[in-house]
């Protein structure tokens, strides 16, 4: 469905007066997604996770370049086919419930979602009306406003205005932010159905628990690039292989909750090798070096030269 | 130790109760947690403890003083979203000096580096500005600790970075903390004991 294959995004930013510089802030990144498939992607924030959706959708600022291959359905993603195929083949959920247009009834939202999307017009209300009961949400609600409904019915409004049309390709940009646990499970199990009924879902999340509750694969990203693309049940089994991977798995409260110190590195100022060598407990000389290239360890890819099979 | 007595509070009286009648002791060095769905009024009763709202009735005491007026409050609190609790014309040092610059040691102990002192709060992400507010919060006068859903926006390692330096700190100083949270494992490993909000 999709394939990124050593996506690079840089920014040309002015520094002082007209001196301009460059700051990377994806190197490397790779990411496939199948239909029926739900993969997370993980990491921090300023890791590039809500970068690498925006590359996708074609909605990068002008002064982004970008290098290295976006296919979608085995066919580059160029812009003019980004701008023909955003919110038709591929459909973004939102953050936040904030997205909703706050003077507009939810029903006419999803209703203009279907056919921004390209459903036939003598389709559109049936529908519309069967997307809202598919989410449980009463006919009723369609003539409200979003502040009149509450906080859980908001979220599945916004998971209806991407649902309600044929989107091939489902990205949720931290769909379950400081929810409650059960919200969390009702968004989180939408997408799993939207992914059981053939299509591909990625979901961009900072919650590793989250993600392990729905993922089929978990993208780990570092400071813009892949460090592993892991199954979801290699968490759990003791199976990763990167040492970010582990760590982050051990940083989790009902596990060790045992932090690897430092921070990311900052864009302007890459390390010349591996993107997470200044805080591995595994570094060598070799890692400061060169970059480590994905290879695939145990069934996965991985970039780490020290990962064994 | 903090306490709150019956603590009720509505934003008029035309408006119905967000909180009423509640009570809650935190000891110095005690790390207590507050779990509830959302809407339930946990936030209102940080912002109770810490002085950010008066109470509609009931008391606030530290130590058996009401809260300060003037001065540095003993009883800080921290926020979900440091950028909001930020003033973005300021650079980090002058946000930090905002609550007598802090220690180098604890600097060190939540990884701030010393080249974000002089950045802009825009320049830095939500892990790295959260960092920065949690230690502006832990300054000399500090004796009660409030994290509002301090991690909830962080990935798994910066929340426990930040968590494994605050506790370090809060056990030194014999700081009382009220943690709220809807995240139960995260409650069940920092705190003696949790409140249930229903």
């Amino acid at each position: 469905m999709l394939t990124v294959q050593n996506l690079s995004v840089s920014f040309t930013q002015y520094d002082t007066g007209l001196t301009q510089k460059q700051l990377t802030v994806i190197t490397d990144l790779d990411l496939h997604v199948n239909a029926r498939e739900v993969v997370a992607v993980v990491g921090s924030s300023g890791s590039g996770k809500s970068l690498l959706a925006h590359a996708v959708l074609g909605i990068l600022p002008h002064n982004a370049q970008i290098s290295g291959t976006i296919l979608f359905k085995g066919e580059p993603l160029t812009r003019q086919r980004q701008a023909s195929l955003r919110g038709k083949a591929i459909a973004l959920i939102p953050q936040s419930i904030s997205y909703l247009d706050p003077l507009m009834p939810v029903g006419r939202q999803v209703h203009q979602a279907a056919r921004r999307a390209g459903v036939a017009t003598t389709d559109i209300r049936q529908r519309v009306d069967h997307t809202f009961s598919r989410y449980e949400l009463a006919s009723t609600v369609k003539q409200q406003y979003p502040f009149q409904v509450s906080g859980g019915m908001a979220r599945r409004v916004l998971v209806a205005t991407a649902a309600v049309g044929q989107a091939d390709l489902i990205i949720a940009d931290e769909p379950t932010p400081g929810l409650h646990p059960d919200l969390v499970a009702e968004t989180l199990n939408h997408l799993r159905q939207l992914a059981s009924a053939g299509k591909g879902v990625i979901l961009i999340t900072h919650d590793l628990e989250a993600a392990l509750q729905v993922a089929d694969k978990v993208a780990v990203f570092y400071a813009g690039t892949t460090l592993e693309i892991a199954i979801a049940e290699d968490f759990v089994n003791g199976n990763l292989r990167h040492p970010y991977t582990q760590a982050l798995w051990r940083s989790l409260p009902q596990n060790e909750f045992i932090p690897v110190p430092g921070a990311q590195p900052n864009p302007d100022a890459l390390p010349d090798g591996c993107l997470f060598s200044d805080r591995c407990p595994l570094v060598t000389d070799a890692c400061l070096t060169e970059r480590p290239s994905l290879r695939l360890v145990r069934g996965a890819p991985v970039r780490c030269i020290h990962a064994e099979g | 130790m903090l306490k709150g007595e019956q603590l009720s509070f509505r934003y008029s009286p035309h408006h119905s109760w967000v909180l009423q009648d509640f009570n809650i002791q935190i000891a110095p060095s005690e790390i207590v947690g507050l779990l509830g769905p959302s809407g339930f009024g946990k936030t209102t009763v940080g912002k109770l403890l810490a002085g950010y709202l008066a109470p509609t009735s009931g008391s606030v005491t530290v130590e058996g003083q009401p809260l300060p007026t003037r001065g540095s409050c003993p009883v800080q609190l921290v926020f979900q979203h440091p950028e909001l609790a930020m003033n973005p014309r300021w650079r980090i040092r002058q946000v930090l000096a905002e609550g007598q610059s802090p220690a180098p040691e604890l600097l060190q102990a939540l990884s701030i580096d010393s080249s974000w002192l002089s950045r802009w709060t825009h320049e830095l992400s939500g892990g790295e500005l959260q960092r920065i507010a949690v230690a502006r919060s832990l300054n000399a006068h500090t004796r009660y600790l409030i994290a509002d859903e301090m991690t909830a926006m962080l990935d798994a390692n910066t929340q426990a970075l930040i968590w494994q330096a605050v506790l370090d700190y809060v056990r030194q100083h014999e700081i009382g903390m009220l943690v709220i949270s809807h995240e139960a494992p995260l409650l069940k490993r920092v705190c003696d004991r949790i409140i249930h909000i229903e």
